[in-house]
């Protein structure tokens, strides 16, 4: 017997980075203005693809893998309940405090009042989504907190006062200059005579994260996978970064989204397998570290799981949406897609940009609060040949645009439209119109758009119908 | 073979050339077109921008027009896309299961024109010469919704007289999307710039495409930039002959 707590809530209001200040199209406007910024990304996401599709074509079975990750992932959402609490079980087992968060404020709550009770003032950052989500480390500054994201990308966001703009490259925005100029702007300690040079740039990073690494006990990570048959939790990355404070602290607090389960260990290797090579294109990925609980004298010996909902529960209730829980965040969407090609990361107003963003923020919210954003793409459909787990992101847009709220004007419209093409005979003196708008260059406003750039097409002496009709 | 042609809307309207190519190809290679007069539109612009419930009375008249038929062709990827993974839903979406079944039924008839000509005709050289310098935008909905691979390029190059050049970055979005041109109208401004950069680079005298919708886009870029490169519709290129 269970009781019914009615329906799941979305991502609370006033917290964390899920909602922009304003619409996809006026972002997009001043993001495509930016030609230093369109430079930097059709170069960065060009040169990832060719990398991507390099070694997945090396792979003669990556389309089983495809199959077996979006297998493991529906499997997985189809018992998510009884998974998570074999984590926990399994976590507790192990020497670790498993905690519950159903959104962003508890959540927030949960890590401030766990560093609190350490007494340090400091922690170190494992680059994580859900973090960013929530807006931890807004959170823990509140608290008097630093947090310090030692990602070098992250590190140059966060030195500069700025948000992520992509899922993995997060500062894909900034170029080299930008970021020597925020490093002797921000960074304690810096050499100044700093140039641009990028070996040099990173190793500023390098030794400033050194200094730090040493002298912080509290980490704070995200998670990529928890195995719940074994309690083992992984992350994946590049730098060495996430090692350091995986490993060096005394305590370690891992946020992670529900979703990240897999139900058993050999689970594992098909996504160890699919998200290097989607995402950085690499065959492995320089750093895979797995933890369960606490080992005695080796590694932090306190170790916090931070289990967090925000929205996610009510995803999952949603039939066609709920594939959006399967994402790996390997960011491969972002770097096929069109429109996140133009526009960057920051006009989708989440942490979570381009198409998996587009599906998966007004979810989390709720669509309302994110009206604009399954309309942030043409469905050209590369997404979903590029999703290492086959989310069939076109058909998530399309069923979120017909849950959003539409405006009164184009209601009718739609409605005009769709009355008059329901009846040929009106339909067929429509067509008829459409020959007055000869000599239009410009048409007013909603379709002002299409003229601001484009011709229309010259309507022809006779419809189709009139000529076959005549034949 | 008896085909009934599904015109789609903005042929109709708007490019009856392409349309008009459909009837005289197929019929130049010996079938018969037949035009089911009941037709309108197949409802994917409502669909696509959210208005299934106005898109459910489309696609019941789209089931209830071609029902009778066993081969229907449509000169475009894009309506066809929607008439394969579309109609369907909107029809189980509104709980209406029959016209679900019946909308599976007609979609599993449908075909877009490479693929009448390639998978159930069996033809790849249709007869036709066009000597002119062309290049060929794969749309988004041909590619990746209905898969129609590399078929109208096999056709192209049976064609007489006909030089196809590459087009670079082929796959990549023109940027029209229904009324994402319109709703974001920028961002589709942005990617129809790279798309007629690269036409332009081909040197092509024509880009041609399967589907009217991203050549008007392409088409009123190029007439916007006073380009004389123009667009036309794989169709009426696999028309053409010697004697037209």
């Amino acid at each position: 017997m269970s009781t019914f707590l009615g329906m799941p809530t979305t991502a609370p209001r006033g917290v964390g980075h899920l909602r922009g200040d304003e619409s996809f199209p006026d972002a997009a406007r001043k993001a495509l203005g930016n030609e230093q910024l369109r430079r930097n990304l059709a170069h960065a996401t060009t040169t990832i693809r060719g990398k991507s599709g390099a070694v997945i074509a090396e792979l003669p079975d990556w389309q089983e893998l495809r199959s077996a990750g979006s297998a493991l992932k529906a499997a997985t959402m189809a018992r998510l309940p009884e998974l998570l609490e074999r984590l926990e079980e399994n976590v507790t087992a192990a020497g670790g405090v498993v905690h519950w968060a159903a959104d962003a404020t508890e959540a927030n709550r949960i890590v401030t009042g766990l560093v609190e009770a350490t007494g340090h003032r400091r922690v170190i950052k494992v680059k994580s989504m859900a973090t960013q989500e929530i807006g931890l480390n807004e959170a823990l500054e509140a608290a008097g907190i630093a947090p310090v994201e030692t990602d070098l990308a992250e590190l140059i966001v966060q030195l500069g006062h700025d948000k992520p703009s992509h899922i993995l490259v997060p500062a894909i925005h900034r170029n080299r200059t930008e970021i020597r100029d925020i490093f002797l702007r921000e960074m304690p300690g810096v050499d100044p005579a700093l140039t641009d040079d990028p070996a040099t740039l990173a190793a500023a990073a390098r030794r400033y994260l050194r200094e730090t690494f040493l002298s912080t006990k509290v980490a704070v990570s995200g998670a990529n996978f928890a195995v719940a048959e074994t309690g083992t939790l992984a992350v994946l990355e590049s730098e060495g970064n996430g090692r350091m404070c995986l490993t060096l602290p005394d305590t370690l607090i891992t946020v992670m989204g529900i979703e990240k389960v897999v139900p058993t260990w050999r689970d594992l290797e098909v996504f160890l397998q699919l998200l290097p090579r989607a995402s950085t294109g690499e065959r492995m990925n320089p750093y895979t570290s797995m933890w369960t609980g606490v080992t005695p004298g080796d590694g932090p010996q306190e170790f916090h799981l931070v289990l967090l909902d925000n929205g996610r529960t009510a995803v999952l209730a949603d039939e066609v949406g709920r594939q959006a829980l399967h994402c790996i965040r390997c960011s491969a969407c972002l770097n096929v897609c069109p429109v996140y090609e133009r526009t960057g990361g920051h006009a989708y107003g989440s942490v979570y940009p381009g198409p998996i963003g587009a599906v998966l923020s007004p979810q989390l919210t709720g669509v309302a609060d994110n009206a604009s954003l399954p309309y942030a793409s043409s469905l050209c459909g590369a997404c979903f040949d590029a999703c290492p787990v086959k989310i069939d992101i076109p058909s998530i847009l399309v069923h979120l645009r017909n849950e959003a709220p539409h405006p009164r004007t184009e209601r009718i419209a739609m409605a005009a439209a769709a009355y008059t093409m329901d009846h040929p005979a009106l339909y067929a003196r429509a067509q008829h119109a459409a020959k007055l708008s000869r000599h239009a260059r410009r048409l007013p406003r909603p379709l002002n758009g299409w003229t601001a750039s484009r011709d229309l097409p010259q309507p022809p002496p006779e419809t189709f119908r009139d000529w076959w009709a005549g034949r | 073979m008896r085909i009934a042609l599904f015109v789609t809307c903005l042929a109709d309207t708007m490019f009856p050339a392409a349309a008009k190519a459909t009837v005289t190809l197929l019929e130049r290679l010996g079938h018969e077109v037949v035009f089911p007069p009941g037709q309108t539109c197949c409802g994917q612009m409502h669909i696509n921008t959210g208005y299934q419930k106005d898109a459910f009375p489309l696609v019941r008249r789209h089931v209830r027009t071609f029902a009778p038929y066993d081969v229907i062709v449509a000169p475009s990827g894009s309506c066809v896309g929607s008439v394969r993974h579309q109609h369907a839903m909107v029809a189980r979406n509104a709980g209406d299961l029959s016209l679900a079944a019946r909308a599976e039924d007609v979609a599993g008839r449908t075909y877009e024109l490479s693929e009448l000509l390639v998978d159930v005709l069996g033809v790849e050289d249709v007869g036709a010469s066009y000597p002119h310098r062309v290049t060929y935008h794969p749309t988004c909905h041909s590619l990746r919704m209905i898969r129609v691979g590399d078929k109208p390029l096999r056709l192209l190059r049976h064609v007489r007289g006909l030089e196809l050049v590459e087009l670079p970055a082929a796959e990549q979005c023109c940027g029209f999307g229904g009324t994402f041109a319109l709703k974001n109208a920028d961002t589709s401004a942005a990617m129809l710039g790279d798309k007629m950069r690269h036409v332009l680079e081909t040197g092509a005298q024509m880009c041609t495409a399967g589907d009217a919708s991203c050549l008007m886009h392409i088409g009123g870029g190029l007439s916007r930039l006073g380009s004389d490169v123009r667009t036309v519709h794989l169709a009426e290129i696999l028309a053409a002959s010697e004697a037209s």
